[in-house]
């Protein structure tokens, strides 16, 4: 089966530093992948390089077999990679409902409210973004990402900020969306990355240090000295 | 003339040029590079310190050289405080917002520029300057003063440069410069440090403009063209980069004073320009660009 | 569209239209030319209100069309409505080949690259003075400012004649405006204005719509300046300078940002406070600085976006 997005010794440099370190990675139509690493192991670039919001060093990235790797980022969009920032990154003097229609792409229009039912905020369609609370807008940002109804979703640490009952709806939420799409999930959060991914990357330096399902993961060594502790 | 008495005329015209230009630049550098906002009355602090030469030597009596000295002092002074008091009362209040400083500053520039205009008059003042001594070369003479203010601006510019480079003063502005918020977080009163690059920004300006005045008139327009200038050498030289500055005040200066000699003014107006706008899109860092987070 | 916003739109033309029969002769006269600005203003306002452009460059899209009718008129025996085409496509062009190359830079830069570029431009007017004439400009004579419409002669050297043409103009711009900012691009915009980075990874062409924003801004602008120098019989340098790059800014700060009705009310209130104030002293760009600064330090959402803000969210 081809893979629905590969990579193809994909690096990049900042200067001196290489963040991103000749890594090649694939990852299956309807799995869910988790990326985890200590920090500055190069997670937010790496997924900043699928997305397209920064431009590779070397290597290539395809998408359901295309080379995209010259495509802007909105192009990748377009194709179906959806990515959600980071740092929440919505419109927040827009209501709830503007945001999920401009992610619909009908700007200033109807757009479904399903998107919303979906995550939990559909009786909030019409409080302005900017007031929601943090968690809230975290799962609008989501909202947003399926209303792209996309083919790949790269979640970048969705949960942080959130509380534990808040987490605990999330799983169920990307168990749904799932459903739909292939997610890519970079998190901290252990437990939540057991529980909810079919395989784990784990990136560290740059680099891949291990690959394979949460078990072989946990159980991995050098996984377990580079970040685990004695897990 | 033959060409190369002419080349040579020229050559002199653009160092004179360079050295008005980086002197003029310089406030605008350090206030853009520190504070990372643009001051569009920086023409008009000009202006006003030119006007104030000419208001001082008319008034002092014992002849230019006295009122050359006087205005040196009294000029930054003045300048400098309507600067201290732009800054409290107008940039503080915007949390120097960068288009905001934007509109507020073209708002200052109307009203020091309509001000100029209803206390001075509209008519260009001449400025004698302190001493008239002429160099005679074999092909034409050369105004001593003005090489005088060559000397003149070098030796501000290393002053500068020593602030910057070796007093604590000078590491302060070049930590806040790199990031405001380490700073506060290092003790650094962030918001007087503003306030002094502010005020020292305008302060050299109003010196530059005393410097220069005797070479060309006091008009209440006359901020415009430095305003412009001054951009385009800070841009093309990297904002906040002194250095970059003061090589991109050369090279201008230079071209700018020669072009002039051998075609046009405006023409070499529309090239600069035109440079710096180019410049702008496709390096945007310009030559020296120095990062800050 | 609703109806209440047609309506409000429509009134204030229609207020504009019986304006004529009971004003004087000089208040038609400075209505003439507040209504030709505010179209000037209502370009503007399309890239700096709704797409959050700062452009400090806008005079020289005003000059490119006020220099290509005049000239259309008296070197190219062009007849009136000809120039006006001509100035059209010639301010498309422009503003087209400019956005390509000032909308790679962002933030202060592309603020000061419009300057710039503008300022290069003013240069140029001057720089080729035995055309146009530099500061003592283009005079348009008066036989050349008739023309037949459907048979009638029309007269541009006629007051009320005047008025009227500039009324339609501006109705079809403020119309034309309406429906870009109602329409799907004008919310793009807008959210491009709020968030870029988002709007970029929502999919959506931002190049493109930045570069449709400016081209409109740039041709309503140049459309603003053939009829200046058609009504008015005049394009001299002043009205390229930088001055005639701040106008627009001030007027639609002081009317109302990313408001349509705002840059029209912005440049007649503007003229109002101006002859108010040369009734006292010959600065009046004075006024305009003092009026800017307070603008930017307490009012930064203008009359309409304070009024909006507050009471009439409905308002487009």
């Amino acid at each position: 089966m081809t893979a629905l997005l590969e990579t193809r010794g994909l690096s990049k440099s900042f200067g001196g530093l290489k963040a991103v370190s000749d890594v090649s990675f694939a990852i299956d139509k309807g799995e869910v992948r988790a990326v985890i690493g200590p920090n500055g192991a190069g997670k937010t670039t790496f997924v900043s390089l699928i997305s397209g919001r920064i431009a590779p060093s070397a290597g290539t990235i395809l998408f359901e077999g295309d080379d995209v790797t010259p495509l802007p980022a909105f192009r990748r969009v377009q194709k179906g990679i959806a990515y959600t920032f980071q740092i929440t990154s919505i419109y927040q003097n827009l209501s709830v409902a503007e945001n999920v229609a401009l992610a619909a792409h009908q700007p200033g229009g109807r757009a479904s409210l399903e998107p919303l039912a979906r995550v939990g905020l559909a009786d909030r369609a019409g409080q302005i973004a900017g007031t929601l609370a943090y968690g809230h807008q975290r799962l609008l940002e989501v909202a947003m990402g399926l209303a792209l109804k996309p083919k790949l979703l790269i979640l970048d640490e969705p949960t942080q900020g959130l509380s534990d009952a808040e987490i605990d709806n999330f799983i169920g939420l990307v168990r749904e969306v799932a459903k739909d799409a292939t997610v890519l999930l970079i998190e901290h959060n252990m437990p939540l990355v057991m529980e909810l991914a079919h395989r784990i990357t784990v990136l560290d330096r740059g680099a891949i240090l291990a690959e394979g399902t949460p078990e072989e993961v946990h159980a991995n060594a050098a996984v377990q000295a580079a970040y685990l502790g004695t897990g | 003339m033959g060409f190369f008495p002419h080349l040579l005329l020229a050559i002199l015209e653009g160092t004179v040029a360079a050295a008005v230009l980086a002197l003029s630049a310089l406030g605008l550098a350090l206030v853009f590079g520190v504070m990372r906002v643009v001051n569009v009355a920086h023409g008009e602090f000009f202006m006003l310190g030119a006007m104030l030469a000419w208001w001082v030597a008319k008034s002092v009596p014992g002849g230019p050289a006295a009122g050359f000295l006087a205005a040196l002092i009294i000029a930054p002074l003045a300048v400098g405080a309507l600067a201290f008091v732009t800054e409290r009362l107008l940039l503080r209040r915007i949390n120097y917002d960068p288009e905001a400083t934007i509109v507020a500053t073209i708002g200052l520039m109307f009203v020091i520029q309509q001000l100029a205009l209803t206390v001075f008059g509209a008519d260009a003042k001449a400025v004698s300057a302190p001493f008239t001594y002429r160099i005679a070369l074999p092909w034409f003479g050369f105004s001593g003063y003005k090489l005088f203010v060559v000397v003149a601006s070098v030796f501000i510019l290393l002053a500068v440069w020593w602030v910057l480079a070796r007093t604590k003063w000078g590491l302060v502005m070049r930590v806040t410069q790199f990031d405001r918020e380490t700073a506060t977080a290092f003790g650094i009163p962030v918001n007087r440090v503003y306030s002094a690059v502010f005020v020292a920004g305008a302060a050299l300006v109003a010196v530059a403009a005393v410097l220069i005045v005797p070479i060309q008139q006091a008009h209440y327009l006359m901020g415009l063209d430095p305003l412009l200038m001054s951009f385009i050498v800070v841009i093309i030289g990297g904002l906040g980069s002194i250095k970059g500055s003061v090589i991109a005040a050369v090279i201008i200066g230079m071209a700018d004073g020669i072009i002039s000699m051998f075609f046009s003014p405006t023409l070499a107006s529309i090239i600069a320009t035109l440079a710096v706008a180019l410049v702008l899109v496709f390096r945007p860092q310009g030559l020296f660009g120095v990062a800050t987070r | 569209m609703t109806a209440r916003i047609l309506l409000l739109h429509g009134a204030v033309i229609v207020a504009l239209f019986l304006a004529q029969y009971v004003a004087s002769d000089y208040a038609v006269l400075t209505l003439t030319r507040i209504m030709v600005l505010a179209v000037y203003a209502l370009g503007y306002n399309i890239l700096f209100g709704y797409a959050g452009l700062l452009s400090l460059g806008h005079a020289m899209f005003f000059a490119t069309g006020l220099y290509a009718a005049a000239l259309g008129v008296t070197r190219l025996g062009m007849a009136v409505p000809e120039a006006f085409l001509f100035a059209a496509v010639c301010g498309v062009i422009v503003s087209f080949v400019t956005g390509l190359i000032v909308l790679r830079a962002s933030g202060v830069a592309f603020m000061i690259v419009t300057l710039m570029f503008s300022q290069a431009a003013f240069l140029t007017v001057l720089y080729f003075g035995d055309i146009t004439r530099g500061d003592e400009g283009i005079v348009i004579k008066d036989d050349q400012r008739v023309f037949p419409v459907f048979g009638h002669a029309v007269n541009l050297a006629d007051l009320l004649v005047r008025y009227n043409i500039a009324l339609a103009f501006l109705a079809l711009a403020m119309f034309l405006c309406l429906a870009v900012v109602r329409s799907r691009i004008g919310h793009v915009l807008v959210a491009i204005r709020e968030n870029e980075n988002r709007t970029a990874m929502l999919g959506y062409d931002v190049k493109r719509y930045k570069l449709i924003a400016f081209v409109l801004s740039g041709s309503f602008a140049a459309l603003a300046g053939a009829s200046y120098a058609l009504l008015f019989a005049y394009a001299g340098s002043t009205l390229a300078s930088i001055q005639y790059s701040i106008h627009p800014l001030l007027w639609t700060l002081l009317g109302g940002a990313a408001t349509v009705l705002g840059p029209v009310l912005g440049t007649a209130l503007m003229f109002l406070l101006v002859d108010f104030a040369s009734g006292f002293t010959s600065a009046s760009l004075l006024f305009v600085g003092v009026v800017l600064i307070l603008l930017v330090l307490f009012f930064p959402k203008g009359i309409l976006g304070t009024i909006r803000q507050r009471w009439l969210r409905w308002l487009p």
